[in-house]
């Protein structure tokens, strides 16, 4: 808890006062344009691509070495807490770790299944959905997705009940339960800070191996086509992220089934908001149609109560 | 002077004999203290003792301390618990009500203010459990005010909300009546129809939303517990159970606080018990249906032959269809003991269903699942001193809010 504390008073500092408050005005304008640009665009037609110019990071499994670099430099670039093993530690690899409310992004190990000594390694760590489930499920508007294409919680409304947790698709959300009083989500921020000021995110600037290429979503996708159709062989054909869950922004290729490295492989291709709204707009007809429903029951069973006032109700102990 | 000193010890006498009449049901301070030492109360303040440090460390040092909550199993027992098994069972205040005021059942009558009560009691508990599991508690009433109108749980927030002050208002004329005002007590009988109306709606839609909160991970709940008709599952299913725990309430009344039921209530409890049977039988037909109907619908069949649908069937066939048919057995043939038997085991099967979408069968396919789902001791500690309060508190009311009884001076003013 300390460790998470004082990292975050290093960050406040290193921002200065001024400057992220100014910083945190234009994101609570930006928030509150996102959020009527999605609802007008929702009214104009049900089907939301995304944002057009939103960035997107083409993720090419089969370059990774495992050397995580990207997790080094990911932890400085967001003054995380330091790490229970050092970065160039490759025992971590033993087990199958998850982002936390210590960490943004973790590599880890998977068995190539085909037959290659060499594991697969796969980074892991928010994939930034177009119509992310976390702010679908939100009751407090605390997610809200950027043009930019970074999805960004905001603790300041934030309760804690989780609920980002259970419907995100991916088990991303990582909630700090370590803390009592500063409870919060924990997940990466697709280094929104430094696109804004023209820079990579940390993780794609430091990879040594040409795993991540970061760019427009729109110019990764014709990208990770192109390398499919130059190389059938080596990578499977599939994009991961380009469909799933209405699209991430984070985009994969492998050369081994997604399924095999942890990856969701039973999604729907529709944006999980879909699922929910249909009941969402029930709930206004209930309102509606229940009062004259249940006010016309009443109605008709108060005419029958009366008839048999008079006629048993008295008498019925008696009888008895 | 001697005047003034005389008044005033009279009204300080007034109010001893009012306080005394009111909380400590007439008896003195050393009778009701002696009346409280027997063996259910040890046991309670036991577990309470025991749990006391838990809740403290809880707030201390914060969540990770008491419940096993990682990334992938933010919920635990506690809610499973808590929300999701709990406001199943407390809808019994909307289901007794609406057959009294809305379906003119008239033999409810005696037992709608007990009914009420449970789910009034119910829901003020559920919220109390949110009070432990929030990471940020003190913030509980944002949940109002931020209008995030895509969520289905902000839709669950303010219905319970809403819900919990129209059960107080309903059942006000019980507080009023032990404190005596008659004038507001007119009023508020007044106003009942509008109330019950509003509660059938606002139970509706909320039992059906704590379904409809699931609707968003179809990749994370096994394909036999997802559906898209998880709402109308999630209601249909709190209708038997309210019914169910109806039935146990008034059981519970006439068999442990006999003395604080009028006659009507001791007379009334056999015809209550099969009526509500009934209902619940019927009730639990449609749900066994809808069940079958939403396998059949996303054609599920094929996984019932996997452990999980072992266990899917166990959930259907022995807590739905078993009691199912002991109910309507019992029915009957007018056996009361197997009803109750019935309901209870209907409700446990209820609670077994929200535990499983809840925990069981949620991220069921990643590693080492069934090591994550078992609670740690202090959150079934908390658990237990949640139950053990509630039990205390429901007794405190209806040994003396007149509930189970009928004041003379009130006789058919609801």
């Amino acid at each position: 808890m300390s460790v998470t504390k004082k990292g975050e008073r290093k960050q406040n500092r290193k921002q200065g006062g001024r400057y992220s408050r100014r910083n945190f005005l234009s994101m609570m304008m930006l928030a509150g344009g996102t959020a009527m640009g999605v609802h007008a665009l929702a009214h104009a037609s049900p089907e939301f691509n995304g944002w057009p110019k939103a960035n997107g990071m083409l993720v090419d499994l089969t370059a990774c070495v495992g050397c995580r670099s990207c997790e080094k430099a990911c932890n400085e670039a967001n003054n995380m807490p330091a790490p229970d093993k050092p970065f160039d530690d490759s025992s971590v690899f033993k087990e199958k770790r998850w982002p936390s409310a210590k960490t943004y992004t973790v590599v880890n190990a998977y068995e190539n299944p085909a037959g290659s000594s060499a594991p697969v390694y796969r980074k892991i760590q928010c994939n930034h959905c177009l119509e992310p489930a976390c702010a679908t499920a939100c009751p407090m508007h605390a997610y809200t997705k950027t043009p930019e294409g970074a999805v960004l919680y905001n603790e300041n409304v934030c309760f804690g009940c989780r609920y980002c947790v259970i419907a995100c698709p991916f088990n991303m959300p990582g909630y700090d339960y370590d803390s009592a009083l500063d409870a919060k989500v924990v997940k990466c921020i697709f280094c929104h800070g430094r696109i804004k000021e023209g820079k990579l995110p940390a993780c794609a600037e430091a990879c040594p191996a040409g795993t991540l290429t970061f760019g427009k979503r729109s110019d990764l996708l014709k990208l990770a086509r192109k390398r499919i159709m130059n190389n059938p062989d080596k990578y499977i054909d599939h994009i991961y992220g380009e469909n799933e869950v209405g699209g991430t922004s984070w985009l994969y290729l492998s050369n081994v089934p997604f399924k095999n490295l942890g990856f969701p492989d039973n999604l729907p291709k529709k944006p999980l908001i879909e699922l929910t709204s249909n009941y969402l707009s029930s709930v206004p007809v209930i309102f509606t149609t229940f009062p004259a429903i249940f006010g016309m029951i009443y109605g008709l069973m108060r005419g029958r109560k009366n008839e048999s006032d008079s006629e048993n109700a008295p008498h019925e102990k008696e009888v008895k | 002077m001697g005047n003034n000193v005389q008044y005033s010890n009279a009204t300080t006498a007034g109010f001893k004999t009012w306080f005394m009449d009111k909380l400590f049901m007439g008896m003195s301070v050393s009778q009701y203290s002696k009346s409280l030492v027997t063996p259910f109360n040890t046991a309670a303040a036991l577990i309470l003792l025991v749990s006391l440090p838990i809740f403290i460390v809880r707030y201390v040092k914060g969540l990770s301390s008491v419940i096993h909550a990682t990334n992938e199993y933010p919920w635990g027992l506690l809610l499973s618990w808590g929300i999701f098994a709990g406001e199943p069972l407390f809808a019994a205040g909307f289901v007794v009500a609406a057959g009294y005021y809305l379906f003119g059942i008239k033999s409810y009558r005696p037992f709608v203010r007990l009914a009420v009560l449970g789910g009034m009691l119910g829901y003020a508990f559920a919220a109390s459990y949110l009070l432990i599991d929030l990471g940020r508690p003190w913030r509980i009433y944002y949940a109002m005010f931020n209008f995030g109108t895509t969520s289905i749980l902000f839709i669950v927030a303010w219905h319970v909300m809403l819900y919990v002050t129209v059960q107080l208002m309903e059942f006000s004329p019980a507080i009023l009546e032990w404190l005596g005002s008659k004038r507001v007590h007119k009023w508020a009988v007044s106003v009942t129809v509008a109330l019950i109306i509003g509660g059938v709606i606002l139970s509706t839609v909320h039992q059906s939303a704590l379904g409809a909160l699931y609707l968003i991970t179809p990749g994370k709940l096994h394909p036999l517990w997802y559906s898209s008709h998880l709402p109308i599952l999630f209601f249909s299913s709190a209708v038997y159970t309210a019914m169910s725990f109806a039935i146990l309430l008034a059981y519970a009344g006439v068999r442990y606080l006999r003395n604080r039921c009028d006659r009507e209530f001791i007379v009334g409890t056999p015809a209550f018990t099969v009526s509500l049977g009934k209902g619940a039988a019927l009730a639990m037909y449609i749900y066994f249906a809808l069940k079958v109907l939403a396998l059949a619908q996303d054609n599920r069949w094929s996984l019932l032959l996997t452990n999980f649908g072992y266990w899917y069937l166990l959930e259907l066939i022995g807590f739905v269809a078993a009691p199912m048919i002991l109910l309507t057995i019992g029915v009957r043939s007018t056996n009361l003991g197997l009803i109750r038997f019935a309901a209870l085991f209907a409700a446990i099967g209820v609670v077994l269903n929200r535990v499983n979408v809840n925990l069981i069968a949620y991220n069921w396919h990643l590693p080492d699942h069934f090591t994550h789902i078992i609670p740690p001791w202090p959150e079934l500690v908390m658990i237990a001193a949640m139950i053990t309060l509630h039990i205390l508190l429901l007794r405190w009311i209806l040994n003396r809010f007149p509930v189970m009884q009928e004041l003379p001076e009130y006789k058919n003013t609801h």
